[in-house]
Order: C-alpha cells, then structure tokens, then sequence
C-alpha cells in the first residue's frame, strides 16, 4: 500500500510543482514583479524600496530559492488592501469554501446515485427523462445565470431567501448550493447511470437474482458496489472543480471562500494574496488526488491486488 | 468509437448528402442545427445592421420594460439604464462572444488532435512526454489557470482564445492519441508503411480522416464548454472588457439592476443557454449518426430510439 501511495503521490506531485514554478516564472515574464505586487499608483521610490526589500535585484535563481523557501514557510508577503499575511488571510478563507464544496458533493452523490440507478433500473422511465435533463443542464446552462436567475425569483422578487452573505441560517445556504450542484449532478447522474446499465447485465447480478434476491438488494448490493469505482474518478475530478468553480457563485452571494478572495485579490491587484490562494488549492488538489486514490483502492479489489502486489 | 473505423472507405461525396437527409429525419436535431446558424449568421451580418442602434443612448427611454413594441420592434426585449436597446446589444454581443468560442475551439482542435496523433502514432517515449503533459494541463482547473494567466497578462481578446485553447487542448489530444495509437497497428496503416509512405503521410492520409468524426463531435460539445468559460470570465470582469460587450458580460453588467430590470441579465443568459443547448443536441445527434453502428437508431422516431447505449 506504502508503495503504490509513494507512486501516486510522486505523479500528482507533478502538477503541484508545476504550478509552484508557473507562479514564479509568470511573475518574472510580465518583467518586473514590482508591477505585480504593487498597486498601479506607486511611485518610483515606493518601487525601489520594493525591489530592494525583496531581492529582487539578486540573480533569478536565488530569488526561486528564496520564494521556494518562503512557500515551504507559508511566507507569502503581506496583503496589499489589508497588511495582514497573505497565507493568514487564504487560510482563514478555506474552510468556507470546503463546507459549500462537501455539502454540495453530498447532495450531489446522493442524487446521483437515486436517479442514476432508478433511470438504468427503468430505462426509458421519469427518472431516465429527468437524468438525460440534468446531464443536459450541466452541459449548457452557465452557473452564473442560473445564480442570478435564482436571486431574481426567489430573493428578489418571492422574498423568501436572502440574496447573499452567510447569515442568514440554512437559508442562505439553499441557492449557492442549488447553484453549485447543477453540474456535479448532471455529470455523476449520467455516469451511475451508465456504471449501473452495464452493472445490472452483468453475470453476477443474473446469478443473484436466479438465487432469489430481491429488486432492491440486487441494486443496493450487487449492482451498485460495482458501479461505484468510476462515479468515485468522477466524483474526485468535480470536487476539483468545486474547490475552484466556487469562484462565480461566491462572487454572487459574497460567501467569505477562497474563490471571492481570488477575484477581489484580482481586482484589487494583490497579488501576494492571490498567489497564497492559488497555492493552497493546489495543495488541496494534489491531497484531494491522494485520498481518491486510497478511496479507489479500498472500493475496487482488482487494484487493491495490486496494490498489495 | 473503434466502430467507426470501417466507414472512410465511401467516398465522401456520397456522405455528406445521406448525413443531411439524416439530420432533416430527426426533428430535434434539425431544429438545434437551425439555431446554431441562426446564431452564426446574426454574428457575422447583425453587428453590420444594428452596430449604431446598439452604441445608441436615450436616457428619456432608460430600462424600458421588455415585450412592449411602444419603444420600436429594436426596443422588443428591453433598454438598459443607459436607454440602449436590449435587442442589439445582444446582436454585438454574440460577434465578440463567437469570436472568443470559435478560434479557441479552433486551435485547441488543431493542435491538440495534430499532437495527439503523432504521440500516439510513434507511441514510446514520445506518447509518455506528451501525456504527461496534458495530465498537468488537466489536473489544473482551467478557470484558475485563467484567472491567472489573465491577471498577468491584460484581458484581451486575444489572450482570452489563448488560455483557453491551452486549457482544452488536452481533451483532443487524448481522443486523437488513444484512437490513433489503435489505428497505427491495423492492417492498412501497415500496408502503407510497407510501401514506404512517410508517417506525416499516413498520419494526414490515413489516420485523420478515420478520427476526424470522433474529433467533430468532441469539438461541438466542448464549444458549449469554452462558452460558458468565457462567459464566466468576463462576468468576473476579467474576459471581455468594456467597451466592447459579450453575452457573460452583459449578464454581470445587469445584475447590480437585478431588482428594477430583471431583463438586463435575463435574456444573454438565455442566449447563451439557448446556444450551449443546442451545441449539445446536435452533438449527440453527430455521434450518433457517425457511428456506423448506431446510425440505424436515427432512422426509428425519437420516442422509439431508446437510450440504452451498445457497449
């Protein structure tokens, strides 16, 4: 198990390292990172002091081994807006985007796995109807829209939501959810889908159901099992996406996460902050990625054989 | 998809009529075609017709309710609060939109499939490094890598194709390398290479036109895709920058009216919706009708076809 971990972990290590260096050397082409850190209106002395204060006058490999030093330390400067530590402000901003992006996922599995495996169960059935139109609105309606949409009728106009912050109790939870959950259970929807037609032709569900088991256990237990590993890649691949897509709908209901503070940092030209943001939900893909793996290994015994191998 | 390697043997001449005669059968699919061009001719003749009208302010007019002709039929869908008309805003708007869609679809297909080829037809090292990298490309979510990108470099136009071709360059690159690794250790790929064609020729002869259907249709639905990131974008304000207008941003740009003029945001998201819909429809209706093993089911009505897949 160690071993195939340590595999693992080495390839999407990768990517992390990757974005560690793209952040530096995009930084260093724009030409002077002054630019980047600080504000459009700062003065030529104001510059000085910067490049002075920060190396950034030494040769360009100490300077990567200074940033390389700062990351491992969490030292990403200070904020340009607040003058608090940059890591500070992404850290404190994480967790509100971590419980969006699992109690969307946890509606999302859910979901999926009912009207998945009821739409393959009874093909051609409502429930088939209503995941070929959920998989169709994930494809095509733009999170944003629906979002506004969503404002329009039911805090706007209908009253009975708030239109944004955290506040507010469950309820201000009910439309950044509902947002976020479209595409999640469009996609997952049509992957049990199809995990489940072919889970329930196989030969072992015709073997359990020639010894008498019922409809529901047949599904509960036979087929789903096995259906299991390819929505669990999917599922891992759009909590990905979740820790990052919350981009837009925290922007629209001011939720206090990580992607808002990504786009005020953007706007505000922080780019210490936004630096810090962007590593961070690196790092949380690349332990996100990890624990997918594990999560495969324990669900599908063909990989935990070799796994163990 | 390996079943529709037995179909470039017809001449394509012949093809092309039977997939229109197709397309016309299916209802659905025929309608979602009409709009898709009805979208692209309004964005290569509306900005001509309406360009002035949609620059044109009438404070006296501002946020004029919507599906009332009192204000002329250009006035149909709304004014914003500069008393502009809702109507051909939207018209401009789907130019720049388009404009961003298609070269980015474009290029990423281009490069990504004439890539993705290669790697798998020489397979071996080559195949490894390519992979590799289109997995890093992949792991990292496009829209932070966007947002990114776009925050060093200015938002423009151009900027914005270019991210996110790179973004989507690895879906084609996959598809095209996967099929063609299968395709360089068939039979007629090795006869070719037995008569001592270069593989740039076998790879433009005889690969390509094998996968280019697959290629079409992944490009179709990954067009819906590279819309709603450039739409998402610019509603963040860091896509297409004002002046000039796209359907994301006029979303955003309505909704701090949300309360007064729902119709401000109401109808470019629709207009995307509406698009991004269709792209979908006609590209499950494409897969269907170029694979020559499914193709029989668009011959049945749309209620009978059912939608258990062949595995």
């Amino acid at each position: 198990m160690t071993g195939f971990l340590r595999r693992r972990a080495v390839t999407s290590l990768l990517p992390l390292i990757a974005v560690l260096l793209g952040v530096f050397f995009l930084a260093r082409l724009t030409g002077d990172p002054a630019n980047l850190y600080l504000p459009v209106s700062a003065t030529p002395e104001q510059r000085q002091n910067f490049i002075e204060a920060n190396g950034l006058d030494d040769s360009i490999w100490v300077q990567m081994w200074d940033y390389l030093g700062g990351v491992l330390t969490l030292d990403f400067g200070d904020s340009l807006r607040t003058g608090e530590s940059a890591a500070a402000m992404a850290l404190r901003a994480f967790p509100a985007t971590l419980q969006l992006a699992f109690s969307t996922m946890l509606i999302a599995v859910v979901g999926a796995v009912v009207i998945g495996s009821w739409a393959a169960y009874r093909p051609n059935s409502v429930a088939d109807r209503i995941s070929s139109f959920l998989s169709m609105t994930a494809a095509s309606v733009p999170d944003f829209w629906f979002a506004i949409v969503g404002v329009w009728i039911f805090a706007v106009s209908l009253g009975w939501l708030p239109t944004s912050g955290v506040t507010g109790g469950m309820a201000s939870w009910v439309l950044p959810v509902a947002t976020l959950v479209i595409r999640p259970l469009g996609v997952l929807t049509q992957v049990v889908r199809g995990a489940m037609v072919s889970a329930l032709s196989a030969p072992y569900v015709r073997l359990a159901r020639s010894k008498g088991a019922g409809d529901l256990r047949v599904v509960t237990h036979h087929a789903l099992r096995n259906a299991a590993a390819p929505a669990l890649t999917v599922a891992g691949d759009l909590m990905v996406g979740l820790i990052n897509g919350a981009v837009v709908v925290e922007t629209i209901f001011g939720w206090p996460g990580i992607g808002k503070l990504m786009i005020d940092s953007i706007l505000g030209r922080d780019f210490a902050v936004l630096q810090a943001c962007v590593l961070l939900t690196a790092v949380s893909i690349f332990v996100l990625n990890i624990l997918i793996d594990i999560g495969y290994a324990l669900l599908d015994a063909r990989v935990r054989e070799k796994v163990s191998a | 998809m390996s079943a529709t390697l037995e179909t470039p043997l017809e001449a394509p001449r012949s093809q092309n009529p039977k997939l229109l005669t197709l397309l016309l059968k299916d209802k659905v699919a025929t309608l979602a075609a009409l709009v898709l061009c009805f979208v692209f001719l309004t964005a290569v003749f509306g900005p001509m017709l309406v360009a002035e009208q949609a620059r044109e302010q009438n404070l006296l007019n501002a946020n004029a309710e919507p599906f009332t002709l009192d204000g002329g039929w250009l006035n149909f869908l709304g004014t914003d609060p500069l008393g502009r008309s809702v109507l051909a805003r939207l018209i401009v708007a789907s130019r720049t939109t388009l404009s961003v869609a298609v070269p980015a679809v474009l290029l990423s297909l281009v490069i990504g499939s004439l890539i993705g080829m290669w790697a798998g037809y020489h397979r071996g090292r080559r195949e490894t490094v390519v992979m590799r990298i289109a997995d890093i490309i992949l792991s990292f979510p496009s829209l932070l890598m966007a947002v990114v990108v776009l925050y060093i470099f200015s938002p423009s136009s151009a900027n914005l194709v270019l991210v996110l071709a790179i973004t989507r360059i690895p879906i084609y690159l996959r598809t095209a390398r996967a099929e063609s690794a299968e395709l360089q250790s068939r039979l007629f790929v090795d006869a070719a290479r037995t008569f001592g064609t270069k593989p740039t020729a076998i790879i433009f002869r005889h690969v390509l036109p094998i996968i280019l259907p697959t290629l079409l249709t992944v490009a179709t639905l990954d067009f819906c895709f590279v819309m709603l990131s450039e739409s998402s974008l610019s509603f963040l304000g860091i896509g297409i920058q004002p002046p000039s207008v796209s359907w994301g941003l006029m979303v955003a740009q309505g909704r701090t009216y949300l309360q007064t003029a729902w119709w401000l945001s109401f109808f470019p998201g629709l207009a995307i919706v509406i698009t991004t819909v269709s792209a979908t429809v006609l590209a499950s209706w494409a897969r269907l009708a170029t694979d020559p093993a499914q193709r029989w089911r668009l011959t049945l009505p749309r209620h009978k076809r059912g939608r258990k897949e062949v595995k």
